[in-house]
């Protein structure tokens, strides 16, 4: 198989849970070095699909080829930062540990992480502004601090795309900023961002692709082409109107300054 | 046979069918190992009641015996509140603290209690009709018969008048206190209840299996139905069977009476696993297989349509292309294609795949749900 | 008392094999109780336990002989079959993980009954035997009990060293395992196998019924102690290990008193020490912080209070200490704990009655003020 220049490319992606479809045939292309938002309502397949990119749920049909590979062969240029509330907190371990846990399968089977080791989990927690809390009990930590040592988590392995979930829910303004800023360093390095995301707000001020997702995908592409009224009445349904300060539907000029509201 | 045989049978029917019916609600409330604990900590109560009123079917021990279980569900609680270890561990350190001081006071004043300890784990079908109830020279029958008769019928008082609520608390608790039951009174209630029920199966059963009796039958019956009632009712039934079945197992293997309806309720509950209609995995394989195909043929038709714009003609398309773009195997496609071709979804004509009208319809709904 | 039981550990040959055989038992079950608590498998032990006994008594009633390991091997397939039936009816049916806990457990040591009572019936069979495996005899234990347990016990654990890593992640977060492209289902197996040794191993000291809290209680008071989980781990393992040779000692040197229960009670005083005193986590240590707390909470609002009326008119009035209980709705013991603290930490000071804030009490408020 040739390189054809994309950092995901998913084909014919069907996903059911017991015969119940949650995505179907989805198609989608990302290309190297985006910062891409998954946006749409509850319920839409967001998570699935990152899960199901990375074989963590089962498809029933279709493909994943990462930089033109099968995921399986591709392991290592995939970072992956779950849902925040998908771990147990209260467990026995401190933030710089979390992040060190991102360098196990570099170091190996049977071997302890050394020296070297840690000073990238340090440097990866400095990059992420939480290198002061590199001892603290993870539980300890306020929510955005234990999103940012996710992240850092995901930093410290080095990979080409990576893979976020529901990164900046229930954060605060300042982590919100430091993992934008982090994620946009990463985009400028050349890396790939794939980042579930809620909050239509922020998503063309933070993201130059998009991907709005309805259990099948309704759109795929640059943020311009793809971010616009038309496309997210198609996203949302009938139930969502996405209009301005002026209550006029969004050209592409005036989305910034947009309201969502729920009808 | 002999009126003895017929009397432990009625009590270990009534027993296993009282213990139906409150376990229902431990298994659809996801407290199944609540009874685990109580019936494990009544010990306690009963061993030191047992210090004052030398006899276990009596009113005093079974109230104290209830008090070690409610006890029981509150150190859970008390412990979990600390935020210290998570409600699993709490029930794992609590109720073998509690069993073990009654194991202990048992052995050390063996003499004093005439408890054997494997009476506690197994408690002793075959004594029951030696202990009588005895009014006034009357002998009205065995004195666990009527024990068990009375817990299975508060049990069935308490169901029958407080079902709303308890169907209300277990389905939807929110609710059920936004509404005014309070969540925490009819928790309560419900344990105070299990731990009735455990003491007076206790000396029948036994500790450990009373906690089978409160789980398979109705576990069973989960998979059976949807519908409360038919539960509750199909679950008591289970239990009835079990003991039934259960003695006649001892009576031919000459072996533990209670440990064979335990075993008869699990392989009972093994059995439903397997064949029960709509849950069981037999029918479930079934239905998943066909529903897998159906599934498949509506993907491809969907995914027919999707590309559409990317060939030469509408609804057309070539059948090796398929095989590599949805990555099935060769078998499975024939089968899709065959399913598909039955339907009239799709006709294929020189090697291409043409929608059929029948077949655009099936995709504009399927992508519509 | 003490000398002799000291005597008696070295010297004394039974009560020396009971001995290393609890603290190899206590030390494998400590660390591999630990994962099974982090995973919040710890009524997971119990059905394990419990489902052990038709596997003691099958692998007696097929070979009749008693060899230790014959029957820990049969102990171990039994548990590790019923491990499986609740992982498999869970996924497999709607039927919820409590439930196929509490059917496992009890149904398997119904059965286990069955098994035991035909084979009570037969002439090679004493009724000592079946007590044993229900509430443990430490006494019983003889030197190739010891040396079984030993040995599954550090089989067990160096497969816990040597994945060390792994079985922290798999147990910290499972998904983010498997997309690192871990074997994620085989890591999870594997440990479980591992706890099911743990468990079995222990059958004959602690018994069956009260297996499940020589997993439980020693990781559970250790995880007070630390927050790291290598202390964690260790200080379980030194628990379970020091309790278990404490307890099988007790029940050894005391007539009529069975193995499990006296090590579980000694266990549980543990866990409940490790849960009141324990520094940080523990109840005495949140309460106290809890406290400190209010008073520091308490002192703002009384520097505010103070700066407030300071240059009012009844100045006097406010300020006085004896009448600050009645303004601010204080007890008296707390209202001078209050007191105390500002003036210790230097925001206000003491003068004929009165309190006056200092430079930098005046500071703290205005800055309190404007939160």
């Amino acid at each position: 198989m040739t390189d054809n220049g994309l950092a995901l490319e998913i084909r014919d992606l069907t996903v059911a849970y017991q015969e119940k479809p949650v995505l179907w045939d989805i198609d989608l292309q990302v290309p190297k070095g985006v910062l891409m938002a998954i946006v749409g309502p509850n319920g839409a397949g967001k998570s699935t699909l990152i899960k199901a990119a990375l074989g963590l749920v089962p498809a029933a049909a279709g493909q994943v080829l990462i930089h033109s590979r099968p995921y399986l062969q591709q392991r290592g240029l995939v970072g992956y930062v779950p849902q925040r509330g998908s771990v147990d907190w209260d467990f026995p371990t401190n933030a710089l540990d979390v992040v060190l846990m991102g360098l196990y399968r570099q170091i190996g089977w049977i071997r302890r992480p050394r020296r070297r080791e840690r000073e990238m989990a340090m440097e990866s927690l400095n990059t992420v502004g939480m290198a002061d809390y590199a001892d603290r009990q993870i539980s300890q930590l306020s929510g955005g601090q234990q999103q940012r040592v996710f992240l850092a988590r995901a930093l410290v392995q080095d990979a080409q795309i990576y893979f976020m979930d529901e990164p900046f829910a229930g954060v605060d303004a300042t982590t919100e900023r430091a993992i934008i800023a982090v994620l946009r360093q990463l985009r400028d390095a050349g890396k790939t961002l794939i980042v579930v995301h809620h909050d239509l707000h922020t998503v063309s001020e933070y993201f130059d692709w998009l991907t709005l997702l309805n259990v099948r995908c309704i759109a795929n592409g640059p943020i311009d082409d793809t971010f616009t009224s038309d496309n997210l009445r198609q996203t949302y349904g009938g139930r969502v109107a996405f209009i301005t300060e002026d209550g006029e539907l969004p050209d592409d000029r005036s989305r910034t300054d947009s309201k969502l509201i729920a009808a | 046979m002999s009126s003895a045989q017929i009397e432990i049978i009625l009590v270990a029917v009534v027993v296993a069918a009282s213990c139906s019916l409150i376990g229902t609600f431990l298994v659809l409330r996801k407290m199944a190992l609540m009874s685990d604990a109580i019936s494990h900590a009544v010990l306690l109560g009963i061993v030191v009641m047992f210090f004052f009123v030398r006899s276990t079917a009596s009113v005093p021990m079974v109230l104290a015996a209830t008090a070690t279980g409610v006890l029981t569900v509150y150190l859970v609680e008390l412990l979990v509140g600390t935020r210290l270890v998570k409600e699993d561990a709490a029930i794992g350190l609590v109720f073998p603290a509690l069993f073990s001081i009654g194991v202990i006071l048992i052995s050390r004043h063996a003499a004093n209690i005439h408890l054997d300890i494997d009476v506690v784990l197994l408690g002793e079908l075959a004594f029951v009709p030696f202990d009588r109830l005895t009014i006034a020279g009357l002998d009205l029958g065995p004195k666990s018969l009527w024990l068990g008769l009375s817990v299975g019928i508060i049990n069935l008082i308490f169901v029958l008048l407080f079902y709303k609520e308890l169907k209300l608390a277990t389905f939807d608790p929110s609710l059920a206190a936004a509404l005014g039951f309070s969540p925490t009174l009819i928790h309560y209630a419900l344990m105070t209840l299990v731990s009735v029920t455990a003491v007076s199966s206790f000396e029948v059963v036994g500790s450990v299996l009373v906690v089978g009796l409160m789980i398979a039958p109705p576990a069973s019956a989960y998979l059976l139905t949807d519908r409360l009632p038919v539960m509750l009712g199909l679950g008591v039934l289970i239990a009835a069977g079990s003991a039934g079945l259960g003695y006649a197992t001892a009576y031919l293997f000459d072996s533990s009476i209670s440990g064979s309806m335990a075993t008869v309720a699990g392989l009972i509950l093994a059995v439903t696993v397997l064949v029960a209609p709509e849950r069981g995995l037999i029918s479930r394989w079934l239905r998943r297989r066909r529903q897998r195909i159906r599934f498949a043929a509506e993907t491809l038709i969907v995914h027919l349509v999707n590309h559409a714009d990317a060939l030469e003609v509408a609804g057309k398309h070539p059948v090796g292309q398929l095989k590599k773009q949805l990555k099935w195997r060769e078998p499975f496609t024939q089968e899709v294609l065959h399913f598909a071709g039955q339907q009239k979804w799709l006709v294929e004509r020189n090697g291409r795949l043409h929608l059929t009208s029948a077949g655009s319809s099936v995709a504009a709904r399927v992508t519509e749900r | 008392m003490l000398g002799n039981i000291l005597y008696d550990l070295l010297f004394d040959y039974t009560l020396r094999t009971v001995a290393l055989g609890t603290a190899a038992l206590g030390l494998t079950s400590g660390i591999l109780g630990s994962f099974a608590v982090l995973r919040k498998q710890s009524l997971l032990g119990d059905a394990i336990a419990h489902a052990a006994l038709p596997g003691v008594a099958l692998a007696f009633l097929l070979t009749g002989s008693r060899d230790p390991l014959l029957l820990v091997l049969g102990a171990a397939l039994a548990g590790w079959l019923g491990a499986l039936f609740v992982m498999g009816v869970t996924r497999q049916t709607r039927i919820k993980q409590d439930a196929a806990l509490g059917v496992v457990l009890s149904v398997f040591f119904g059965f286990g009954m069955v098994l035991l009572t035909i084979i009570q019936r037969m002439p090679t069979a004493s009724k000592a035997g079946l007590d044993r495996f229900l509430f443990g005899q430490a006494a019983t234990l003889l030197a190739r009990d010891v040396l079984t347990t030993a040995g599954l016990g550090s089989i067990a654990v160096t497969i816990v060293i040597l994945l060390w890593k792994e079985f922290k992640l798999l147990s910290f977060d499972p998904a983010y395992t498997q997309s690192m492209g871990y074997p994620v289902q085989r890591l999870d197996v594997l440990l479980t196998t591992l706890t099911v040794i743990a468990i079995v191993v222990g059958l004959q000291t602690v018994g069956v019924v009260l297996m499940s809290a020589m997993l439980v209680a020693p990781a559970a008071a250790a995880r007070q102690w630390t927050n790291r989980l290598e202390p964690m781990v260790l200080l379980s393992g030194t628990f379970g290990a020091l309790v278990g040779v404490l307890g099988a000692i007790t029940s050894a040197q005391v007539a009529q008193l069975p193995t499990g229960p006296t090590i579980v009670l000694y266990m549980s005083g543990v866990v409940l020490v490790s849960l009141m005193i324990a520094p940080e986590r523990g109840v005495v240590a949140q309460l106290r912080r809890r406290r400190r707390q209010r008073v520091q909470f308490a002192a703002e609002v009384l520097t505010i209070h103070l700066l407030n009326h300071e240059s009012g008119t009844n100045a006097e009035f406010e300020t006085a200490i004896v009448h600050l209980q009645q303004h601010l709705q204080w007890d008296k013991e707390f209202a001078q704990r209050v007191t105390r603290w500002i003036v210790t930490n230097g925001l206000a000071e003491r003068t004929d009655g009165h309190l006056r804030l200092t430079a930098y009490g005046r500071e703290t408020a205005r800055r309190a003020m404007t939160h």
